[in-house]
């Protein structure tokens, strides 16, 4: 019970000084873009007024430039430091994508934000131009290594990592199939456009807030047309991605779909629950899908069609995938337990063997540690090997082995929701940009103006869905959450815990009264 | 004598020589990097608000290479030597953590001390870069320490579960007992942090000397150059405790040649891997030595501004031959005195050989990064050094 508990506080920390990093991370991957276009226009026009826009921009992204630093450092560490066993056992596959970010993403954003943010005057205008691009291009490198990294975690595949029995470690056999995994992929997509959109938000809401207060109006328009142009596009963007993003959760991550959706019981032509107030059971009572809610409004059919592009596609239950289902070819957690418990034995009597010398006794532990035991379409193949993670769960309660349903319900839905808004915000605003009325309409300015800080909790919920969702493990399928922690005393993780939570909370503060400060002072003299 | 392991795979084995070295060279760069932490410890020498922008805005300017070295640094050994990164950082906690906090700590501070509206007041900016410049800068060095001394835990070969704190004789306190645990070497690694924050500091002077307009700034750059002088005093003391105890002390040996890796103590170790390969760590060492003692030479105790340089590239050079006889000529790089067999090396830490063959192409970056930081550097430096004007001006995002 200890260990659970060490393990729920470490938790608990990573997923503090996640979401801490995380609100910085989607307005850097933004505002690095939009403080991009801003030079280029004034490089293009030469007008001093475009300098002004652009360095006032610039100081703002700067100011939280400095937050979303300090607060990946921890990231990269608190891998070691409270998920040690993790590290060992994924450090190949883990690790190398954190290795080639340094090397080719954080470097290029270190080093030419030093001549974005300094050297205004020490530099030609084509090559501060140029340094601001590469400071968000950069910026944006990073995410993509850092995604394919969590990729990973979402969908290790046996195409690019290999359980080593040698070694006991989970090792990397094709790093470009490691690269260009699709989860990988549209999550990264998705992440990227989520953060233009937040940026854009933010611009224009700042430049509304300046327009409903009859100040800088020259400056809060050139703004707006740009923030509105950008959000509109990337708004839309996120929406077309992310259902795609869906698409691939669906098919690679069961549970954590089912959660999302609050689906127990699988179904052919699943609804989507629009709205609904989902109960906290156990999959393993629940009867069917009605008992689950105790409200909902459905869309019929949109889960199959969403997730698995049918309208009346089946879509497994959260109970489906315990108690398995042949109708389905869905394994009942106890086989999948049974074979990964098997996994377990075979490595132990494999080290046993190497130990004794038994030569004999290796080969046939090996081979019985790398026997397939399913066969799929196209030549997938899934060996013993492949679900020794499952061992885990063998003998223990069942439902263990799903995501709590409402944090990742409502996680979900809110996100998904608030990303309906910002389109249509970004239509309207885009439409008023052109027709000239957006410096007289109060209401939609009112509308900008309050939804700042929406794209921060959609984007918050986002990353609580990919991460809660994808409990109880670190690596789906592979590696358990409770298996990955570092065997440390618990009051270790709650020291370093209120450590970090004061300094965030103190920066946090600090960091927003210097904003605000600065938005109240305006573009003349920003820096 | 063989230079590979015949009973393992040689291409792995250079490959995990390779990435030692990288990884050495990457310490060096850190180490020369750290002129920043030293210079925040030189806050004092500024008499006005002036003058202490100017400090400010100097390393402001840096800081982030030092953070991105670092954090390339963790990266390198994450996805190379996966067991050195979880027996360390996991073990080792409080070192780490208090090392990352100083970091966090640091990464705000510039940004935010001369903002309007910071909430906590310029002071106490000022107070986390010097957290960050002295205390981080001591425990770095301590934990460097620990690649000589060894640190306090064991684990199952099979499982690799670390166990901190199994030493009988030890004091367990999750990596903070290297700076109190003298039956274990703690002098030493004091010693070694001393002597890293002393380094730091005279670089950090070395580096404002160069960076600010020595004409604008007349008596700030002297009151700087003065405290060159004491701190080559301390550093030079520590040097020499540093030195006399790793060429006395029993180091972590291993044969490179054994499958098994079975590690002993080796009396005079360091030296033989300082006279290894032709000796040529030792004259690497020499010339890093001699090259950082010039630069304080002929800015600390003469009038040349451009002693960063040679002192700099000394304290790269010194970084890389400490990593190398570190880890190198079949020594455990992060040893441990409570289970010799536990200690690891680069051959029973690493990853595997298809990891470290795809981080050796990618690592075909890394001269290209290396050019373009050097040319920002240039573009930055070339039209002078900080002035009051630029400082003062509103468009030159000064701090």
């Amino acid at each position: 019970m200890d260990h659970l508990s060490m393990v729920e506080w470490a938790r608990a920390q990573f997923a503090m000084t996640a979401l801490f990093h995380f609100f910085f991370v989607p307005f850097t991957l933004g505002m690095s873009f939009v403080v991009a276009f801003f030079e280029t226009i004034y490089v293009k026009t030469g007008k001093k007024e475009w300098k002004e826009i652009t360095q006032f921009w610039q100081l703002i992204f700067a100011i939280n430039f400095a937050l979303g630093l300090s607060t990946g450092i921890i990231h990269e560490f608190e891998f070691g430091t409270n998920w040690s066993t993790y590290s060992w056992v994924v450090g190949d596959l883990f690790g190398a994508p954190l290795a080639v970010e340094g090397i080719i993403a954080f470097f290029m954003e270190a080093t030419f934000a030093a001549i974005s943010f300094f050297g205004w005057k020490r530099v030609s205008k084509g090559v501060h131009l140029a340094s601001s691009w590469l400071l968000a291009i950069g910026s944006n490198l990073s995410a993509l290594w850092i995604l394919i990294a969590n990729g990973f975690m979402q969908h290790p595949s046996n195409e690019f990592g290999n359980f080593n029995i040698d070694t006991s470690r989970l090792e990397m056999i094709d790093f470009w199939k490691l690269i260009v995994q699709p989860v990988a992929q549209v999550k990264f997509l998705h992440v990227v456009s989520a953060g233009y959109t937040l940026a854009s938000i933010f611009v224009l809401g700042i430049s509304a807030f300046y327009l409903l207060r009859k100040k800088h109006v020259e400056f809060a328009k050139k703004s707006a047309a740009v923030a509105a142009a950008f959000g509109l596009v990337s708004s839309i963007f996120v929406a077309v991605i992310g259902d795609e993003h869906a698409y691939e959760v669906a098919n690679t991550q069961p549970t954590k779909i089912a959660a999302a959706e609050g689906l127990y019981v699988g179904e052919k032509g699943a609804p989507i629950v629009a709205v609904g107030i989902p109960k906290n059971l156990k999959a393993t009572e629940v009867t069917s899908n009605d008992e689950a809610f105790a409200f909902k409004i459905e869309l019929p059919h949109m889960l199959s069609i969403l997730g698995k592009h049918g309208f009346n596609a089946y879509v497994p239950g959260l109970k489906d995938l315990i108690n398995g289902n042949p109708e389905y070819g869905i394994w009942p957690l106890s086989k999948l337990a049974k074979i990964g418990q098997e996994a377990r034995d075979d490595l132990k009597a494999y080290h046993a063997a190497k130990e004794a010398g038994d030569k004999a006794a290796m080969e046939k532990a090996r081979n019985d540690f790398y026997s397939v035991v399913w066969t799929g379409p196209e030549g997938l193949k899934l060996r013993k090997a492949d679900l020794i993670g499952y061992g885990f769960f063998e003998g223990k309660n069942p439902d263990l082995i799903h995501p709590p349903v409402p944090p990742v319900f409502y996680a979900f839905h809110i996100m998904v929701s608030l990303g309906f808004w910002f389109i249509l915000l970004f239509i309207w605003a885009w439409v008023a940009v052109v027709k000239g009325s957006f410096e007289n309409n109060t209401l939609l300015q009112k509308l900008a103006v309050l939804t700042v800080p929406l794209p921060w909790v959609a984007t918050s919920f986002g990353w609580m869905t990919a991460e809660i969702g994808r409990q109880p493990w670190t690596v789906f399928g592979v590696l358990p959450t409770a298996e990955s922690a570092t065997p440390i005393a618990l009051a270790n993780v709650q020291a370093t815990f209120f450590m970090f939570l004061a300094a965030f909370v103190i920066l946090g503060i600090a960091e927003l009264k210097i904003l605000f400060t600065v938005v109240k002072h305006g573009p003349k003299g920003a820096h | 004598m063989s230079w590979a392991p015949f009973t393992v795979d040689a291409t792995h084995f250079y490959l995990q020589v390779y990435f030692w070295i990288i990884v050495a060279v990457l310490g060096g760069l850190f180490l020369l990097m750290t002129f920043v932490q030293g210079g925040q410890s030189l806050f004092h020498t500024a008499k006005d608000e002036m003058e202490e922008r100017a400090i400010t805005n100097s390393l402001g300017r840096k800081w982030e290479l030092t953070f991105t070295t670092l954090v390339l640094f963790g990266g390198a050994l994450y996805a190379a030597f996966p067991l050195f990164y979880s027996v360390s950082f996991g073990g080792a906690y409080w070192v780490w953590m208090l090392i990352l906090f100083g970091f966090v700590l640091q990464a705000v501070a510039y940004e935010y001390m001369n903002k309007e509206g910071n909430l906590l007041g310029k002071n106490v900016y000022k107070f986390f870069l010097y957290f960050n410049g002295i205390v981080t800068m001591l425990l770095i060095g301590a934990a460097v320490g620990t690649f000589f001394t060894g640190s306090n835990f064991s684990f199952d070969p099979v499982t690799k579960d670390v166990i901190w704190g199994t030493a009988k004789d030890g004091i367990d306190l999750r990596g903070l007992e290297a700076a109190i645990d003298f039956k274990h070497g703690a002098w030493f690694n004091l010693a070694f942090g001393v002597l890293l924050f002393a380094a730091a500091r005279i670089l950090g002077a070395l580096w404002l000397i160069n960076d600010i307009d020595n004409n604008e700034f007349p008596e700030l750059i002297a009151r700087i150059r003065k405290t060159i002088k004491t701190c080559f005093g301390v550093l030079v003391v520590a040097l020499a405790i540093v030195l006399a105890g790793l060429l006395t002390m029993k180091g972590y040996a291993y044969d490179i040649h054994d499958p098994t890796g079975k590690i002993t103590l080796e009396p005079g170790k360091y030296l033989h891997n300082l006279l290894s390969f032709g000796a040529i760590p030792l004259l690497l060492f020499a010339a890093g030595l001699v090259l950082f003692i010039l630069g304080v030479l002929k800015t600390g105790f003469g009038n040349s501004n451009k002693g960063i340089w040679f002192s700099g590239l000394g304290i790269v050079l010194i970084g890389i031959v400490v990593f190398v006889i570190a880890g190198l000529f079949g020594t455990s790089f992060y040893p441990s005195y409570a289970d010799l067999q536990s200690s690891l090396t680069i051959q029973n830490s690493s990853g595997s050989k298809y990891t470290l063959e795809v981080m050796a192409w990618v690592s075909v970056a890394v001269p290209f990064v290396l050019a373009y930081i050097v040319w920002v550097w240039y573009q930055m430096k070339k039209n002078g050094p900080i002035t009051k004007e630029e400082i003062a001006d509103p468009e030159s995002h000064a701090y």
